[in-house]
């Protein structure tokens, strides 16, 4: 319990979740996930299909109860609160682009309600002529030209341009924590690496913590300064700092091949 | 026989239908709001609507005969009364789960037995004669000023309704209330209460939908235990008409919203027209109701099959 004297941005304590408990379709998604984010921590998440990246995101987002284990957030304890008042602690980008925004409201709209996550709703004006201002130059710095479409609906972006908003708008009111959840799959090589490259700036210039998941190897030693892999509900391995940097898609490979490998083994065993 | 048929239409016949379908197209026009707001901004098929109409009738004209009331002032109980009829279908769908088409058709039907409670039988007439009514289909027949006063008056009444609407959903709780219909992932992950909003939004277009019941009522001097059925199909059909003839021209506009609402009434006054012409054609009037149930399903489908058959065209192009 020492660990309680530190406020970590993220605290995972032992999560479990199981889908479709007692059906023939049950499935471990977590199975103890323990995990510890310092403040400005950004961390890659892999492993493989299933392995419950996206679900630890969920868990920690709030769409749904856990079973057991406790979710800390900025040193709140967000366990038993529903996905709307998790809300205010964190910024979230999906990995499809039409998750994050709202299609048939304005680009300035989608900021507005973004600004205001966390707030209450009330009778003022929803976006302020002075917030139009300040987003027309925030826009402005995405060099997407879209600065010049501050009441085009947003559903008329291209799937890159909805995900730079949405980025956006994670970081208009600093989250303790932002969850992006392979958010540059659903694009392609060259917007991706723009809304990547993207993310990384918003990133290092809001000093946030981020948990970014990927299926990309490579990005996930180039980016962030720590990197877990997940295997089964369970993180497997994590690594930081240099011991991150000298990575190799190799070493990542082979890690992937012991776990998986050594589990075919285990089956073989028990079958002979 | 052809030549009898058409020898037997009256044109004068037809123009002194259209002063009333004017007057009942724009009373009409408010339920066509309500249902907007549910169907298109909240994307919530709301069945309530039927009920919630005669229980507006219903109280706006109990309160007025029972109670004494004003009848300006029993209007504002029928806004109320189809608010809280929109908290139940609303409660009904998040608190307790059930899909929104049902707890809509739940909530009307128990509605059928509260309307009859609350008028004792089921029909109530209301003498413009005894009492101040707001609005009359009297009112049409009368004079110059009268007429004038009765037109200008409900026009207003609905151009105000759409600048509140207008100003309303351009707030931090209306953007809420179109996030939460446009996209709920969204809305969440914003610190949006979907539920809390969807139940708003409910509240808001029931509420319309009991002011135009009450007005309605008022206008043909009677409350009806049947007045609201096919509602819903009356206000989709205005809300698609509205769309479908004026939508090119709202979208431009600067205020498109405020342009699409005024268009969705121009739309119910239009169904008004359109069915009243079709009387005069000698349709009988117990097929009224197959009519318009087959025009909204003629223009709800258009752009469905114009996306399945255009496509082609468009690739072709390519």
């Amino acid at each position: 319990m020492s660990s309680e004297t530190k406020n970590y941005a993220l605290e995972l304590r032992d999560i479990h979740k199981v889908f479709n408990q007692g059906t023939i379709n049950e499935k471990v998604a977590l199975d103890g996930v323990d995990l510890q984010l310092e403040d400005g921590d950004f961390v890659t998440v892999i492993g493989g299909n299933g392995a419950g990246k996206s679900t630890m995101l969920n868990a920690i987002a709030g769409m749904w109860p856990v079973d057991s284990g406790s979710i800390i957030v900025g040193g709140a304890d967000v366990t038993s609160l529903p996905e709307h008042k998790r809300a205010k602690f964190l910024g979230r980008v999906f990995q499809d682009p039409m998750t994050g925004t709202a299609a048939t409201m304005s680009i300035d709209e989608n900021m507005a309600i973004a600004a205001r996550r966390g707030k209450h709703h009330t009778l003022r004006w929803g976006v302020t002529k002075a917030e139009r201002e300040q987003y027309k130059e925030m826009l402005r710095e995405l060099d997407l030209g879209l600065e010049e479409r501050l009441t085009t609906k947003v559903g008329l972006l291209s799937g890159g341009q909805r995900q730079a908003v949405t980025l956006l708008m994670a970081s208009l009111e600093k989250p303790n924590l932002l969850l992006l959840d392979e958010h540059t799959a659903a694009l392609d090589p060259k917007t991706a690496a723009t809304v990547l490259a993207l993310s990384d700036k918003i990133i290092e210039e809001h000093h946030l913590t981020a948990m970014m998941v990927t299926h990309n190897m490579k990005d996930a030693i180039s980016h962030g300064n720590r990197l877990v892999m997940m295997h089964e509900g369970k993180i497997i391995y994590d690594v930081r700092g240099e011991e991150k940097k000298n990575l190799h898609v190799s070493d990542l490979m082979a890690k992937f091949e012991e776990v998986s490998g050594g589990e075919f083994a285990n089956d073989r065993m028990i079958l002979s | 026989m052809i030549l009898s048929y058409f020898a037997s239409l009256s044109l004068t016949s037809l123009l002194n239908k259209m002063p009333n379908a004017l007057g009942q197209g724009l009373i009409w026009g408010i339920m066509a709001l309500g249902v907007y707001i549910t169907y298109r901004l909240l994307d919530f098929p709301d069945l309530t609507v039927d009920g919630t109409l005669a229980t507006g009738g219903a109280v706006a004209v109990m309160l007025v005969r029972g109670a004494g009331m004003e009848p300006w002032m029993a209007l504002i109980f029928a806004f109320a009364a189809g608010m809280l009829a929109g908290m139940v279908t609303g409660l009904l769908h998040t608190s307790l789960g059930i899909p929104g088409i049902l707890a809509g058709i739940l909530t009307q039907l128990s509605l059928y037995s509260i309307n009859l409670h609350i008028m004792g039988k089921s029909n109530q007439p209301i003498n413009v004669d005894q009492y101040r009514l707001v609005v009359s289909a009297r009112y049409i027949s009368g004079d110059a000023l009268t007429k004038f006063k009765f037109y200008g008056g409900v026009i207003l009444g609905c151009l105000i309704l759409v600048a509140i609407l207008y100003c309303y959903f351009g707030t931090e709780q209306g953007q809420a209330i179109r996030a939460t219909g446009c996209n709920k992932n969204m809305a969440r992950a914003q610190g949006i209460n979907t539920n809390f909003h969807t139940v708003l939004a409910l509240m808001i277009s029931n509420g319309l939908v009991g002011l135009s019941g009450g007005l309605f009522a008022q206008y043909q001097g009677s409350s009806d235990i049947n007045m609201g059925r096919g509602a819903i199909v009356i206000g989709l059909a205005s809300v698609i008409i509205g769309e479908v003839l004026f939508g090119k021209f709202c979208e431009k506009r600067k205020m498109a919203f405020a342009f699409t609402m005024v268009a969705v009434i121009i739309g119910s006054v239009i169904y008004y027209v359109v069915i009243n012409f079709v009387l005069w054609l000698k349709m009988p009037s117990e097929d009224l109701k197959l009519f318009s149930a087959i025009v909204v399903a003629v223009f709800l489908a258009i752009p469905y099959l114009k996306g399945k058959y255009g496509k082609k065209k468009g690739v072709a192009k390519q």
